[in-house]
Order: C-alpha cells, then sequence, then structure tokens
C-alpha cells in the first residue's frame, strides 16, 4: 500500500464525494451519447438476474394463487351468477361467430382467397417488471438460441402487448403499448378511419388523429393498421371507453398488469425498429 | 482495521477467520442495500412495485451515510446509485447523482441528526427522500427531455416514507449485534 501523510489522506477523502458526483455528470453525457453502452449494460444485468427471478416465480405464484383462491372464496356465489349470465352471452356469440365463420370460409373459396402466411412466433414467459417508474416494460425470459429481434411483435392470448425494444443473450425487453414513448397505427373498426393510440404511463392509452367526422364511437373495437409497416393489420389492441374528462381511450385487449406469458412474432417488419448507434454491426440472427 | 484496533487493550489474535468477520461487518450496510435492492425488483407481480426500488436504496443510502458514514462511503454510493438505475431503468447517471448527494448532506448535517430522536430522523427522511425523488425527476426530464408524469413520484416518496420505519428498526437491532465490528 502506498504511504502517504494524514493531511493529504484526508483531503483525498474529502475529495472523493466532488469528484464522483463530476463523474455522475459524465456517466449522464455517456449515457447520452451512447445509448447502446446503457442498453448492453442492462441487458448483461438482466441476463444474470432473469434465472433468479424465473426460480423464485414459481414460489411466488404459488403464494399469488393461494391469496387470490382466498379472496375469490368470498364472493363466490355472486361470481358464479356473473359467470352464468356471461356464459349464457358467449354462447350466443359462439353461435353466429360459427355461423360467420362458415360463411366466411365458404366467400373465400368462391373468391380464391390467398391466406396470408403464417408468422412464426417464440412463446416466453414474462419473469419481471422492467420499466422502473417512468416507464412501462416487461422483462421476457428467452431461450439462449432465440432469434428474437428488436421491432418484433408481443401478443398475448387475447391482444396486442407491445414491441420488442431490447434483446440480450438470454432476455428481452417489450415495451408495452401503454409506455409513453408508445405510438400504434390502428384502424377503428366501425367507421374504418386511421388513428393513432398513444400510451401515457397510465393502465389506458389514449387514441388521436382520428379524421374529422369519424369520431371513436364508446365500445368500437380498435385494431392495427400497416400504416408505416410497424404492425401488421388487424392486431386487436382494445375497445375505446371515454374517461371522465371526455377523452377517448383504449381499453387494452391484452391483460397488460398481469402478463405470464407472451408470444413474439416475427412478421418480418421491422422497418421502424428502434434507433441504433451509428457504425454498430446489425445483429447476427440465430447465433 | 477495526475501531477496536484503535484503543488500548487486551483482544483476540488476528487470525484470518477474525478479519473475514471484520471485513463482512464493515461490508453489511452495502450488502443488505444492494441485497434489499435485488428483492425490491423481484417479480411479486403488486401493481405499482416500480416505485419500491428507489424507496428502499433512498431508505438504505440515509440511514447507513446517518448512523455509519464509514460502512456507506461516497464510492460505494456511486456503485449503489449506477446499480438502481441499471435495474430502474433511469438514464445513467440519476441515480448516483441523488444518492450521492443525499448521502453528501447528511454526511455534512450528521452532528445535528444524530442527536434528534427517531420521529425528528423520519421526518427527515422523508424531506431526504421528497427532495431527490423531486432531483431525480428533474434530472431524467431533462436527460429525455419530455414532462414526466408527477403521479409515480409521488408515490415513490409516500412508500419510502412508510418503508423507512420498518427498516430502520431491523438495521438498528443489526446493527448493535451481527453487523458491529466492535463484536468481532
Amino acid at each position: 500500500m502506498i504511504r502517504i501523510s494524514i493531511q493529504a489522506r484526508q483531503a483525498l477523502a474529502k475529495l472523493t464525494l466532488p469528484v464522483l458526483i463530476v463523474a455522475t455528470f459524465g456517466l449522464m453525457l455517456l449515457g447520452k451519447a451512447d445509448a447502446v453502452l446503457a442498453e448492453r449494460a442492462r441487458m448483461v444485468l438482466a441476463d444474470a438476474l432473469a434465472p433468479i427471478y424465473a426460480a423464485i416465480a414459481g414460489p411466488l405464484g404459488i403464494v399469488r394463487g393461494t391469496v387470490a383462491t382466498a379472496a375469490g372464496l368470498w364472493d363466490v356465489s355472486t361470481e358464479n351468477a356473473r359467470l352464468r349470465e356471461e356464459n349464457e352471452q358467449l354462447r350466443r356469440w359462439q353461435s353466429i361467430a360459427l355461423a360467420l365463420d362458415a360463411e366466411n370460409a365458404r366467400l373465400k373459396a368462391d373468391l380464391h382467397w390467398v391466406p396470408d402466411p403464417a408468422p412464426s412466433y417464440v412463446t416466453a414467459r414474462v419473469v419481471a417488471d422492467a420499466g422502473g417508474i417512468y416507464a412501462k416494460a416487461v422483462l421476457l425470459s428467452v431461450g439462449p438460441n432465440h432469434g428474437i429481434r428488436k421491432g418484433e411483435i408481443a401478443l398475448d392470448e387475447r391482444g396486442l402487448v407491445g414491441r420488442v425494444t431490447e434483446v440480450g443473450a438470454r432476455t428481452a425487453r417489450v415495451l408495452l403499448i401503454t409506455d409513453m414513448n408508445s405510438r400504434v397505427p390502428v384502424v377503428l373498426e366501425n367507421s374504418g378511419a386511421h388513428a393513432i393510440v398513444i400510451g401515457t404511463n397510465g393502465p389506458r392509452p389514449r387514441v388521436v388523429y382520428w379524421p374529422e367526422g369519424s369520431m371513436p364511437q364508446e365500445g368500437e373495437r380498435v385494431v392495427t393498421s400497416t400504416e408505416a409497416s410497424a404492425f401488421p393489420a388487424n392486431l386487436p389492441v382494445g375497445a375505446v371507453h371515454y374517461s371522465a374528462a371526455k377523452v377517448p381511450e383504449v381499453v387494452p385487449a391484452a391483460m397488460l398488469d398481469r402478463l405470464e406469458v407472451v408470444r413474439i412474432f416475427d412478421y418480418g417488419l421491422t422497418d421502424i425498429a428502434a434507433p441504433e448507434a451509428p457504425g454498430r454491426l446489425p445483429e447476427r440472427r440465430g447465433r | 482495521m477495526a475501531r477496536a484496533d484503535q484503543a488500548p487493550g487486551i483482544r483476540p489474535r488476528v487470525t484470518l477467520g477474525r478479519r473475514l468477520d471484520i471485513a463482512a461487518r464493515y461490508a453489511f450496510p452495502a450488502g443488505c442495500t444492494v441485497l434489499l435492492m435485488l428483492l425490491a425488483v423481484a417479480p411479486y407481480g403488486i401493481a405499482d412495485q416500480a416505485a419500491m426500488l428507489p424507496a428502499v436504496t433512498f431508505a438504505c443510502v440515509y440511514f447507513w451515510s446517518l448512523l455509519r458514514p464509514g460502512a456507506m462511503p461516497p464510492p460505494v454510493v456511486f456503485v449503489v446509485g449506477l446499480l438502481l438505475d441499471l435495474l430502474g431503468y433511469l438514464p445513467l447517471g440519476v441515480g448516483a447523482l441523488t444518492l450521492l448527494i443525499v448521502h453528501g448532506l447528511v454526511v455534512h448535517w450528521r452532528p445535528i441528526l444524530v442527536r434528534q430522536g427517531f420521529v425528528a430522523a423520519w421526518l427527515t427522511f422523508a424531506g431526504f427522500a421528497a427532495g431527490a425523488a423531486a432531483l431525480g425527476w428533474v434530472t431524467t426530464a431533462l436527460l429525455m427531455f419530455r414532462l414526466l408524469p408527477v403521479g409515480p413520484v409521488l408515490f415513490e416518496v409516500m412508500l419510502a416514507a412508510a418503508l423507512y420505519p420498518a427498516l430502520a428498526i431491523l438495521f438498528v437491532r443489526v446493527d448493535r449485534t451481527a453487523a458491529d465490528p466492535d463484536r468481532a
């Protein structure tokens, strides 16, 4: 160890804090100048932590399930009545859907319809919330040779979840449609009008930029559009709901607050991906 | 070396085991801070869980800067801040800056703060948490160059103030027993 005088050591000790504070400003500049660096550091950390989270997810899931069961016992009879009613309604819808499906198949056969190619997908488990307090995102645990790329589309069993923004060796981060940086081009199903759904970090994103004369209607279904080739057409986003302040919002079809498993679809649409630093080599697929 | 080595008296021989014991007791504040941070981001599936990480980090850094600044020196605070940035998806440097400022102010006002009772320390912590959260909000907004919602920040401050007594009671207990270097 280097021997230094007590005075020098005290002076050095006093200097540490100011020097480190200056270093944080340097770090901020570095983070601004090279966004990829921060992103890579995050994904390395996420790759290291994901197996731990995945391991404790099992016991935590049991605890959560037990709590949910206990809470469910409380209002089991009212819930039962509600489900019975809903079941009746769904049965009616099912018969209509089956009839329409048959009709659709017949019409397609008559028209010699060329079906859309089935997109390839990867199913992944959501291991952690990856948003922090200023973002809405989730972390997925994926296998080592996943082949997931930035800009691919995440869906749960009900609807659109978001897009992949960062990819690590064993993890991928998906920015949810509720995040305030999220912009999804959509079609309002009744009027066929185009609009944009923008995230607000709240539970319900807002509908904006609809054409004049075709106001979004309460309960209207909202699906993605191929505008800007970021999304394929007709993925369910949600239904329009007017907030108390008369602002049209979308109630997301996907269960964004309790995502467990999502599918990452590769539609081959990566025209508008997250911006990358210039000079960076494109990532190779299927390492 | 341990505080005991600077005072005269009879004490056991410094063996490897004892050295490790002393080192572990010195590293306890930093170690438990990092462990609590990792626990705070584990997937519990609670709504608004994201506020837990900064709340726990503020409480740990404030408490140990006040009680044992020697075991929570600026470089450790810097590393904890960096971990907060990475785990909390903040722009790099924001967490480190806020925590270093909290640490600096606590150490500066320590002579006054240590003489206060628990409730005063708690209220001061609430003030510090509010200041740190506000600073984090301003710097993040500047770095992202956009206006951020205020709701999550208010919730973060309230959660920090609510968590502090539980953590402080636990830390005081541990500091007097398992983490005390004089007991090595």
